[in-house]
């Protein structure tokens, strides 16, 4: 094991609903679709229309301000419908899948003799390429940019996070072919962080031609953005890409049977599911079907994504693109009783003054809270300091980040870090915020500003 | 529960827009997130979970931590009212407490409604909702100032510090100075005679009885104290002054207190400790430069000079002032680092202020203002500190 990064700034939240190892035979959902408003910045360009017949790896629509930038359908089927919102903003592009899943032809080629730009070329035409993120901004990777490195983080550490051990069990050779796939990207710059005091599954173990580091410590350990601070920050002018390590699978299963495969684990997570478990499906999948058996009575929360900044979606909706984790809660829109005197329910809080004034607070340490979506509390002014802090490992000021962005101080933004983050970093402060300011989408409107002067 | 509830969102119309007592919605609204917590759930896109944590229960448990001065505080009221009769009495005794509350109760209702009335106004004609701070302030306010003062000042008072002190600002959380400091202040420079002196630190003392704080006599102090007695000096042994048998006012006299109340807030995590222990290791830093220097001849013939530093710690309302004041999260240094300098600052101009400057016998609310101006520039240089390192890094 290599040189261990100790994290000490941070905060485990423990949440009931947890996925078990268990995965589940649920059969395949019928519609799929792309949800353009999951990319931050971009302006679709259709190339389908509704009718189309498409196989997996056909393009759905394009970039408009970088057409090489394609969208490709993640199952085979018709389109069955292109939804559109306000001002005509496409919402989605829905497949209803025809559950053969024939995948449209990329071919072969032995990966030594790939270019750099063959292998974009390729990764763009198939659609792979998407799954490649970019910080500073959190937006697609831009093609025309070097990357200094490509990150990969190993493990999760967010409450109620898919494990990622599973998702990549048995997978070494696919993995590795992806890994050096984006070494060509790279220069050979890509870092994989991983965990130091949990077992390694071989195929991170075994994976070559990366750089490792190890880290110890409480959430966000395990956020690649963390990782990237500490061993490859990002400074002005930098361009990092990231990857989930589920997504380095579709790359490698392209390279190597030439096909757009986004076949994916996903978890369900949260105490309203009535079994939390891992389904086998593919990028877009529809939740109805999934949902539809599985969930308590009552008024839930359906989040696409992490309990800490995922977003929340209908249950005639999909799960977001880069999303490997539905997450279901109980609401919560209840008022309380003197709720802010003596809490009606046990909660998780970072704060020691709820131990103090409530026992109840200690009922959740061994098996989990129950939690919901309740702010347990109104907006405010900035009033409580050094709390942000305490959840942050990076060298960052997120306080001061987060004024400088209110104030659209542009220069201030960048001399505090605004490239080094992106909306899940924050998502703690958000979480620990006595005054209940909502940090995550703060933090979008400065970087979508920051894009927009960049 | 739920009867009070259906009650509420029965008259709730009223108070919204087009409402006829639409002119009145925030106080509604402030009664309303003060009997029930609203269910507001996490917006759509962000953290779907929020910790258990709100301002209003921060506030209130600034408040419980100021319980037991506060509570000491009327028993020791009644305690030198009776003393200064001339009637020795037990401290913990009914009559002392009743004493006490009949004196500072009414600056506490008068501070609350005065106060509350003004942020009501504010609320109503801004369109923000009724902040909480002002449970603290309130009661900071009435702590602060010596027993005998007349209502009206604490009134006139606590109007000036929400006013001037705080919604000038533009409101709770923009503030430069502490609120409750600025009500002080204002009474110290505009009303010196109820504010200074030898008659206002007991409630109605008997004529003739010298009414003097440990700080005034230490100030006024000639002559060195014979065999180190310093007692002597100040009129209370150091073991009186820590548990606070002395005059002064309503909330400052006991360090012991003081300390249970930072307890409390260490404990909790709502008051920053550094800002607390970094104030005390300032007065104490302060009072031994000052002992050196005597011993070196410079400024020999100043007594006050020559009184061990942790005599600083226990005279005046140093205690209460590092313990309360100083740790007002929105006037201190908001940095980590700054939170050192900050409260190592007001330690050492508090000890400045008390030993040079005769005018102003306590120097804790000079220091706490004057160090609460000096915040932002301390914590500017922290951030900018933030920014070099990342400079560095390209």
């Amino acid at each position: 094991m290599g040189k261990v990064i100790k994290i000490k700034k941070g905060l485990d939240i423990l949440i009931k609903g947890e996925a078990s190892g268990f995965i589940s035979s649920a059969p395949l959902a019928n519609t799929f679709a792309i949800k353009p408003s999951d990319f931050n910045g971009l302006l679709p360009k259709l190339e389908v229309a509704v009718g189309d017949e498409v196989k997996a790896g056909d393009p759905l629509f394009h970039d408009k301000s970088n057409p090489s930038i394609k969208f490709t359908a993640p199952v085979s089927g018709e389109i069955v419908a292109i939804n559109r919102g306000e001002k005509r903003v496409i919402q989605e592009i829905v497949i209803l899948a025809d559950k053969k899943n024939s995948f449209k032809n990329f071919g072969t080629t032995p990966l030594n003799a790939l270019s750099e730009e063959a292998v974009k070329e390729k990764m763009l035409l198939s659609g792979a390429w998407v799954h490649l993120k970019q910080r500073p901004f959190n937006i697609i990777a831009d093609p025309n940019v070097k990357p200094k490195a490509i990150f990969i983080s190993g493990f999760n550490t967010a409450p109620l996070s898919a494990d990622i051990n599973l998702q990549l069990a048995n997978k070494s050779d696919i993995f590795q072919i992806g890994i050096d796939i984006l070494n060509k990207l790279a220069n050979g710059n890509v870092f994989i962080g991983l965990p130091a005091d949990k077992p390694l599954i071989d195929t991170l173990k075994n994976c070559k031609n990366t750089t490792n580091s190890f880290f110890d410590g409480p959430h966000p350990s395990g956020l690649v953005g963390v990782q990237i601070h500490f061993t490859r920050p990002i400074n002005k002018g930098d361009y990092v890409f990231t990857i989930a390590p589920q997504d380095v699978l579709i790359i490698g299963k392209l390279f190597k049977e030439g096909i757009y495969d986004t076949k994916k684990l996903v978890a369900l997570v949260g105490s309203s599911f009535k079994t939390n478990a891992y389904i086998e499906t593919y990028v877009g999948t529809s939740i109805g079907d999934i949902i539809k058996t599985n969930l308590n009575e009552g008024k839930n929360r359906i989040i696409s994504g992490n309990i800490l900044c995922g977003t929340q979606i209908k249950e005639d909706n999909y799960l977001g693109f880069y999303d490997d984790t539905l997450t279901i809660i109980p609401e919560g829109d209840e008022a309380e009783f003197l709720g802010w005197l003596l809490p009606t329910y046990p909660r998780p809080s970072a704060s020691r003054a709820f131990v103090w004034l409530s026992r109840l607070f200690q009922k959740g340490k061994e098996s989990g809270f129950e939690v919901n979506a309740n702010m347990h509390g109104e907006e405010r002014a900035y009033v409580v300091t050094n709390e942000y802090e305490k959840v942050m490992p990076m060298d960052i000021l997120p306080n001061y980040l987060i004024k400088a962005i209110m104030a659209n101080d542009i220069d201030k933004m960048e001399q505090l870090g605004i490239y080094e983050v992106v909306e899940e970093d924050l998502a703690l402060c958000e979480f620990v915020c006595t005054s209940k300011i909502d940090v995550q989408s703060i933090l979008r409107k400065g970087l979508n500003y920051a894009l927009k002067e960049a | 529960m739920k009867l009070i509830k259906d009650f509420l969102d029965r008259i709730k119309p009223n108070f919204q827009e087009g409402g006829s007592l639409n002119k009145l919605h925030s106080t509604f609204d402030a009664l309303e997130t003060f009997l029930f917590v609203p269910g507001h759930t996490a917006p759509s896109k962000g953290a779907h979970i929020r910790d258990g944590i709100d301002l209003k229960r921060t506030m209130f448990t600034v408040v419980i931590a100021m319980l037991p001065v506060f509570i000491w505080g009327m028993f020791n009221v009644g305690y030198q009212h009776f003393l200064s009769m001339g009637e020795k009495t037990v401290f913990f005794s009914l009559q002392n407490l009743i004493f006490g509350a009949q004196v500072a109760l009414p600056m506490v209702i008068v501070s609350y409604s005065v106060g509350l009335g003004v942020e009501f106004a504010f609320a109503q004609f801004r369109k923000h909702p009724v902040n909480e701070g002002f449970l603290v302030t309130g009661l900071l306010i009435p702590l602060s100032l010596p027993p005998h003062v007349p209502l009206w000042m604490v009134g006139l008072a606590t109007i000036f510090a929400v006013v001037i002190g705080k919604e000038v600002f533009g409101g709770t959380g923009m503030n430069l100075l502490n609120p409750a400091l600025t009500a002080r202040v204002f009474l110290f420079f505009a009303f010196p005679t109820y504010m200074t002196g030898d008659t206002i630190w007991i409630a109605n003392q008997a004529d003739g009885y010298s009414g003097a704080t440990s700080l005034t006599n230490i100030a006024n102090a000639k002559s060195m104290p014979v065999d180190g007695n310093w007692a002597s000096i100040f009129r209370w042994d150091a073991m009186d002054m820590f548990f606070g048998f002395e005059p002064g006012s309503l909330g400052e006299t006991s360090v012991f207190m003081c300390l249970i109340g930072a307890l409390i807030l260490f404990a909790t995590g709502i008051g920053s400790w550094k800002i607390i222990v970094a104030t005390f290791l300032g007065g104490l830093l302060g009072g031994l430069i000052l002992n050196i220097m005597a011993n070196f001849g410079i400024g020999d013939a100043i007594v006050y000079m020559h009184m061990p530093a942790y005599y600083h710690l226990l005279i005046g309302g140093f205690a209460f002032g590092a313990v309360y004041m100083a740790t007002d999260p929105v006037s201190a240094a908001q940095t980590e680092r700054g939170k050192w300098i900050y409260g190592i600052g007001i330690g050492i101009v508090c000890i400045i202020i008390r030993v040079f400057n005769g005018a102003y016998p306590e120097g804790m609310m000079l220091a706490i203002l004057m160090m609460n101006v000096t915040a932002p520039i301390i914590d500017y240089y922290q951030v900018q500190g933030n920014i070099k390192r990342r400079l560095a890094r390209a």
